[in-house]
C-alpha cells in the first residue's frame, strides 16, 4: 500500500510536487529552530524531547541531522531533490541548497560510482537507490569497489563516507521487482555493513551511525513500513551502534530472531505462542547483518536451547543460513531441537502470491511449535 | 604561439556558448510553437523540417587528430612555440627513456619468475608524459593500469614501483593486488583497481567534489577505447555532464583490448565521438606527440575547471607491447604490423628525431641515458626482491575501519594457531 501510495504521489507531483516539498519544507524548518543535543552513540533509545512519526519522517530527520552537523555531506539519487519518491528527501533541497540535494540520472551504478568517488576525497554522502530491487546494476561498484577501496590500497584510501540507502521487502503489491530483500548478497562481501531497521526511532540512529561509520554501509528501509511504523522519535541527534542487536522481548523458551518488518510478525508469533501454547519467546532484532551479532543471540540460545530464524529473502543461501550455522557453532550442545528457518521461497517473488511466499505469524507459529515439540 | 592563441580563442568561443548551453533544463517554460520551430520540455527549442532527413554520421567529417610534430620530428608548418626549451625537452625524453626501460626490465623479470605479473606502456610513453605536464600535480588521477608514467612524472620512486611489483612490505599496498595496481595519496593517484571503468562514475563524484572544494582542481581519470565500452563510460560521462563536474575523461585510443581490434569493440567515429551525446567539449590528440598531448590536456583541464563542467581527450595511439605478461599477441596480430607501427610512431623515436633535428642529442646521449636508466631500475629491483612480505596480520587489516569485527578477529585467531600447529607448512613466509 505505501508503494502505491508512494507511486501515487509521484505522478502527482508533475503538478504538485512543488507544493508539496515547500509545505514540507515549511513544517520542517519550523522544527530546525529548535537546538538540538547531539548524544553520540546510546545504547538505549534516549529519553527526552520526542515526536511522534512515521518510518520516513524519521530517516528524513536523520538525514537533516547528519547534514547539518557535516556541511560535506550530500544527498543524491533518484527523484530525490523533490523529496524522493518515498518522501525520505522532502525539504532537505530547500534548507541545504541544489549543491548539497540533487537528482542524478536515471543510472544506479552511476550514482554508486559517484558515491564512491565523492566519498574518496573524504567527504559523507548519502546516495538513494530507489529500489532495492534495482540495486543490481550498481552491484559491481558495491561489492567490487566501495567495499575493497580501504583494503586494495593498504589502507591509504578508502570511500568510508558512503551510505547506500535503498527500501527493500515487500509491500503487499510489489510483485517480482518491488518486493526483494537483497541483504544477503552483501552480507557476502567483506568491508561493508549492512543495516535494517525495523522502525522510525531505531531507523533515525542507526542511519546516523551508517553515515559516520567510516565505512561504507547499506542501509535497507523495509517499505512496507515507511507509513505503517509510527512512534516516538527523539528530537536529539543520536546513533545506534552498528553490529548491535536488541532483545526486543525477553522470553525463556524459544529465541526469535529477525530484523527489518519481519520483527513485528515475529512479535506477533511470540503473542501467539504465549496465548496458545504457553511458549515464552525472546525475541531479537539483529539490526545490523553485517557483521552481526553473534553474541546476543548465542547468549539467548543458550538460555533457551530453540531458535528460529525469520526473513523475506529466499531460504537457500539466505542470511537466516549463516545465523543458523553460527549458533550450531556456539551452541552445540545447548540445542534441544533442529534450528528452524521460515522464509520467502526459492522463486522469484510472486504479486499474487504474495501472502503465501511471506513468512507470517502462523507460519513462524508453526516453527516455534516444531521447536518446542520436538 | 599562433596554434595556441588560436586554441585560447576557441576556448572563449566555446565558453560563451557553453554559457548557453548550461542553461538547458534550468528553465520550465511553457511550450509555445512558431512556424518555424517549437519548444520543448526543457526548454529547448527545436527547428521544425519538413525534410524526412536521417542523420548518419558516416556521412561527417572524421574528427581530425591535433598534432604539432609529425613522425620525422618535425614541426608542421605554421606551428610555433613548442619543444623550445631544451632542459624542458630533455626531461620529457629521459623520462619516456626512463618508463622503457622499467617496462623492460620488470617484463623480463616477469619471465624470468621474479614478479608475477607485468604491464607495459610501449608506444604510449608520450600519452603518460604529456598527460601528467597538462594535468597539475595536484589533480586527482584515476588510472586503467597502463599509466604508470604519469605517476612516475609525479614522483613516485622507482623503488616504490619495484617494491608493489614485488609484493613486499614497503609496497604500500601491502602486497594484496597484483603487479602495476599502484596507488600513492601523496601524488593524488587513487589506487589502481581492475575491474575496468569503474573509475568513470568515480571520477564524476571526485570532479563534484573538487568543484564544492572551490580550489581549481579538475579530476583526471584514464581509461582504454576498450573499457569506453563498458556500461560505467556512459554512467561516468552522464553524471559528470549533468552535475557539470570538472573532469578531464581521457581515453587512451591504442587499437586493441587484449585481442580485440577496434573494429569489433565500437562503430562510430573512435570514442571522442560519443562525447558530444553528453554535451561535453572534446578533441582528438596524436598520442606519440607528446608536446600535442602536453598542450590539449592543459587546455582539457583548463576548461573544465573554468566553465566546471567535463571535457574530453582521446589521444590516438598504438599498443606496440603484448597486452600483458599473460598475452602472446602475435596470436591475433602480425609481426609485421607492429614492425610497421614502432617505425613510424613510436613516441620515443619521434621525440629522439626532433631532439637531433636541433643537436640536443646523439647515440652517446641515448646510450648513457639508456644505461644510467636501465641501472636505476635494476637497483630498485633488486633492492625490491630482497624485503620480507608483508606481515601476515596484514591479511586481515584495513577490511574495516576501527574496531575489527568479531568474526575476522575469530578467524585471524584461527589461522594463527593453523600456522602455529603446522610451522613447517608456513617457513620462510611471512612472519
Ligand atoms: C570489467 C572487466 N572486464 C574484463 C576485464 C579483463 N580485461 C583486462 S584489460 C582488458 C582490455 C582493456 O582494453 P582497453 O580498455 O582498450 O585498454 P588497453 O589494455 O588497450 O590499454 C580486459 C578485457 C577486466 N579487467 N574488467
Amino acid at each position: 500500500m505505501a508503494l502505491r501510495r508512494a507511486l501515487a504521489r509521484v505522478s502527482g507531483a508533475q503538478s504538485s510536487g512543488r507544493a508539496l516539498a515547500a509545505a514540507g519544507a515549511r513544517a520542517l524548518s519550523s522544527e530546525a529552530a529548535v537546538e538540538v543535543p547531539r548524544l553520540g552513540q546510546v545504547d538505549a533509545i534516549p529519553s527526552g524531547p520526542a515526536t511522534r512519526m512515521n518510518l520516513f519522517t524519521a530517516i528524513n530527520q536523520g538525514m537533516r541531522a547528519a547534514m547539518q552537523t557535516d556541511d560535506d555531506c550530500i544527498l543524491f539519487g533518484e527523484d530525490v531533490a523533490f523529496g524522493g519518491v518515498f518522501r525520505c528527501s522532502m525539504g532537505l533541497r530547500e534548507e541545504f541548497g541544489g549543491e548539497r540535494v540533487f537528482n542524478t540520472p536515471l543510472c544506479e551504478q552511476g550514482i554508486a560510482g559517484f558515491a564512491i568517488g565523492y566519498a574518496a576525497t573524504g567527504r559523507s554522502c548519502i546516495a538513494e537507490l530507489q529500489f532495492a530491487d534495482y540495486i543490481f546494476p550498481a552491484f559491481d561498484q558495491i561489492v567490487n569497489e566501495a567495499a575493497k577501496f580501504r583494503y586494495r590500497s593498504g589502507g591509504q584510501f578508502d570511500c568510508g563516507g558512503v551510505t547506500f540507502r535503498s527500501p527493500c521487502g515487500a509491500v503487499g503489491h510489489g510483485g517480482l521487482y518491488h518486493s526483494q530483500s537483497p541483504e544477503a548478497y552483501f552480507a557476502h562481501t567483506p568491508g561493508l555493513k549492512v543495516v535494517m531497521p525495523r522502525s522510525p526511532a531505531q531507523a533515525k540512529g542507526l542511519l546516523l551511525s551508517c553515515i559516520r561509520d567510516p565505512n561504507p554501509c547499506l542501509f535497507f528501509e523495509p517499505k512496507a513500513l515507511y507509513r505503517a511504523s509510527v512512534e516516538d522519535v527523539p528530537d536529539a541527534d543520536y546513533e545506534i551502534p552498528i553490529g548491535k542487536a536488541e532483545v526486543v522481548t525477553a522470553g525463556d523458551d524459544v529465541t526469535l530472531v529477525a530484523w527489518g518488518a519481519q520483527v513485528h510478525v515475529m512479535e506477533k508469533a511470540a503473542a501467539m505462542a504465549r496465548d496458545k501454547l504457553g511458549v515464552s519467546c525472546e525475541v531479537i532484532d539483529l539490526r545490523s547483518i553485517l557483521p552481526w551479532d553473534a553474541e546476543t543471540v548465542a547468549a539467548s540460545v543458550n538460555k533457551t536451547g530453540r531458535v528460529v530464524i525469520a526473513h523475506e529473502a529466499p531460504k537457500t543461501g539466505g542470511f537466516a543460513a549463516e545465523v543458523a550455522s553460527e549458533i550450531q557453532e556456539r551452541c552445540f550442545l545447548r540445542l534441544e531441537a533442529p534450528i528452524q528457518r521460515v522464509t520467502g521461497y526459492d522463486t522469484p517473488f510472486p504479486l499474487a502470491f504474495e501472502r503465501h511466499y511471506v513468512p507470517d505469524a502462523l507460519k513462524v507459529f508453526e516453527a516455534v511449535k516444531a521447536a518446542t515439540s520436538f | 604561439m599562433a596554434i595556441v592563441a588560436a586554441a585560447a580563442a576557441r576556448a572563449a568561443a566555446r565558453s560563451v556558448r557553453s554559457m548557453a548551453a548550461r542553461s538547458w533544463g534550468v528553465t520550465a517554460r511553457a511550450m509555445s510553437t512558431s512556424p518555424e520551430a517549437g519548444e520543448y520540455p526543457g526548454g529547448v527549442t527545436l527547428p521544425f523540417t519538413t525534410d524526412m532527413a536521417f542523420h548518419d554520421p558516416a556521412d561527417d567529417d572524421r574528427i581530425p587528430v591535433f598534432r604539432v610534430m609529425d613522425e620525422s620530428g618535425m614541426l608542421r608548418e605554421g606551428v610555433e612555440g613548442f619543444g623550445e626549451d631544451r632542459e624542458d625537452v630533455t626531461n620529457m625524453y629521459t623520462t619516456m627513456l626512463r618508463i622503457h626501460q622499467l617496462d623492460t626490465i620488470f617484463y623480463e623479470a616477469q619471465r624470468q619468475g621474479r614478479i608475477s605479473f607485468y604491464m607495459t606502456a610501449n608506444g604510449e610513453e608520450s600519452i603518460h608524459v604529456g598527460a601528467a605536464l597538462g594535468f597539475n600535480n595536484d589533480d586527482p588521477v584515476y588510472a586503467q593500469y597502463r599509466e604508470a608514467g604519469l605517476l612516475l612524472m609525479r614522483g613516485f620512486t622507482l623503488q616504490q614501483f619495484a617494491d608493489q611489483c614485488c609484493s613486499n612490505e614497503d609496497d604500500g599496498g601491502k602486497g594484496r593486488q597484483m603487479p602495476v595496481h599502484y596507488g600513492s595519496p601523496e601524488h593524488h593517484f587513487y589506487t589502481i583497481s581492475s575491474p575496468l571503468t569503474t573509475q568513470l562514475p568515480q571520477a564524476a563524484g571526485t570532479g563534484y567534489a573538487m568543484k564544492m572544494e572551490g580550489k581549481g582542481r579538475c579530476c583526471a581519470v584514464f581509461f582504454g577505447e576498450g573499457a569506453a565500452s563498458e556500461g560505467d563510460f556512459h554512467a561516468g560521462m552522464n553524471f559528470a555532464s549533468t552535475l557539470e563536474a570538472p573532469v578531464v575523461f581521457f581515453c587512451r585510443n591504442n587499437g586493441y583490448a587484449i585481442s580485440t581490434p577496434v573494429k569489433d569493440q565500437y562503430r562510430g567515429d573512435g570514442i571522442a565521438s560519443r562525447a558530444a551525446g553528453y554535451g561535453m567539449p572534446s578533441i582528438r590528440v596524436d598520442g606519440a606527440d607528446v608536446f600535442a598531448v602536453r598542450e590539449a590536456t592543459r587546455a582539457a583541464r583548463d576548461m573544465a575547471v573554468a566553465e566546471s563542467r567535463p571535457v574530453f581527450v582521446e589521444a590516438m595511439a598504438y599498443r606496440e607491447g603484448h597486452h600483458s605478461t599473460s598475452d602472446d599477441s602475435t596470436r591475433y596480430r602480425s609481426g609485421d604490423e607492429i614492425a610497421h607501427w614502432r617505425e613510424t610512431s613510436n613516441p620515443i623515436g619521434r621525440l629522439r628525431r626532433f631532439m637531433e633535428s636541433k643537436g640536443w642529442w646523439d647515440d652517446e646521449r641515448e646510450k648513457a641515458a639508456n644505461k644510467a636508466e636501465r641501472k636505476a631500475v635494476l637497483q630498485a629491483l633488486t633492492a625490491a626482491e630482497k624485503k620480507p612480505a608483508p606481515d601476515m596480520s596484514e591479511l586481515f587489516s584495513d577490511v574495516y575501519a576501527g574496531e575489527q569485527p568479531w568474526h575476522l578477529a575469530e578467524q585471524e585467531v584461527a589461522l594463527r594457531k593453523h600456522m602455529a600447529r603446522h610451522p613447517e607448512h608456513y617457513a620462510g613466509e611471512g612472519h
